[in-house]
């Protein structure tokens, strides 16, 4: 019973806050409610034992990427009113196909039963069941080629995500480490032969 | 008991409320990325519900994966956010008519 009530909880904020998400007016404030949504979805995948997804996602999405979000909403200057312009326009027809779409994968859910039993609960796990164990065991065995392929993704990002935002200043004052790393004391200091000044 | 009509209806919602999302931001490139973000996580709620009441992991194998390129996604998409800003000072998608001929 407890569990449910606290998924109940969990998934009443997690509404609230994807809500907040979409139509706060400031930029900041979406964000931060997106991190209370995955904060709250990471409660809720811990209530249905998958423990190493909800840690990962609190550890990638809140610690990462929302930060990063975060980063870019202060660095740029919006003009905030201008994009409001206009907001409630279509407002109509996103709520109409909101309404469509929960009405229909509802429907399919609750009378089709996709086949299976959707009103059962899980099969209960045995008490030393390790879920970051099983995880890992399958991940470097049966998905060892798409983990790979996961992490040179990754890498394609980062190198992207520089390449893209670097920028060369023509006049930008900057230290040659190289030539610093070269120079000799025989070529920069010169020792210049001359007599000695008379006092008048 | 939280069963998985719990889990998918929940996931429906939030999917919903994502797609609404877009429709409403539909200027703000900023809250469209934030929109995709907040569908992947509704797209992960039905795979992790899935992969935990029919007793296999690979659904939970996938989210890791779907978790990967979502990360890989909003890195690439904030950078071009940011080359794009610098480049027209504004964010507005209704303005990116530059390749028009």
């Amino acid at each position: 019973m407890l569990p449910l009530i606290l998924f109940y909880v969990f998934a009443t904020v997690l509404v609230l806050a994807a809500v907040a998400v979409i139509v706060s007016r400031n930029p900041v404030y979406s964000a931060l409610s997106l991190v209370l949504c995955f904060v709250t979805s990471a409660a809720i995948w811990l209530l249905v034992e998958a423990e190493f997804l909800a840690i990962v996602l609190v550890l990638v999405y809140v610690g990462a990427v929302m930060v990063l979000f975060l980063f870019v909403v202060m660095m740029l200057d919006i003009d905030l009113e201008e994009l409001r312009a206009g907001f409630t326009r279509f407002a109509w027809l996103g709520w109409i196909v909101a309404g469509v779409i929960v009405f229909e994968i509802a429907g399919v859910v609750l009378t089709h039963k996709l086949g299976i039993d959707v009103t059962r609960g899980a099969a209960p796990l045995p008490a030393n069941y390790s879920n970051t164990q099983e995880l890992g065991a399958l991940l470097y065995s049966k998905y060892a080629y798409p983990f790979e392929i996961a992490a040179m993704v990754l890498l394609v990002a980062i190198v992207a995500a520089i390449a893209l935002t670097l920028r060369h200043r023509p006049n930008l004052k900057a230290q040659d480490i190289g030539r610093q790393v070269a120079a000799r004391a025989s070529e920069r200091v010169r020792l210049v032969k001359m007599d000695s000044e008379h006092r008048e | 008991m939280i069963t998985l009509a719990h889990l998918l209806t929940l996931s429906a919602v939030l999917f919903a409320l994502s797609v609404a999302g877009i429709f409403l931001n539909r200027k703000n490139v900023l809250l469209l990325l934030m929109c995709i973000e907040l569908l992947l996580l509704a797209a992960n709620f039905n795979f992790v519900a899935f992969s935990r009441y029919l007793g296999q992991l690979d659904g939970q194998i996938f989210v890791f994966f779907v978790l990967t390129v979502a990360a890989a996604e909003s890195a690439i998409g904030l950078a071009i956010l940011v080359v794009l800003f610098r480049e027209r000072r504004s964010i507005n998608v209704e303005e990116l008519d530059q390749l028009q001929g």
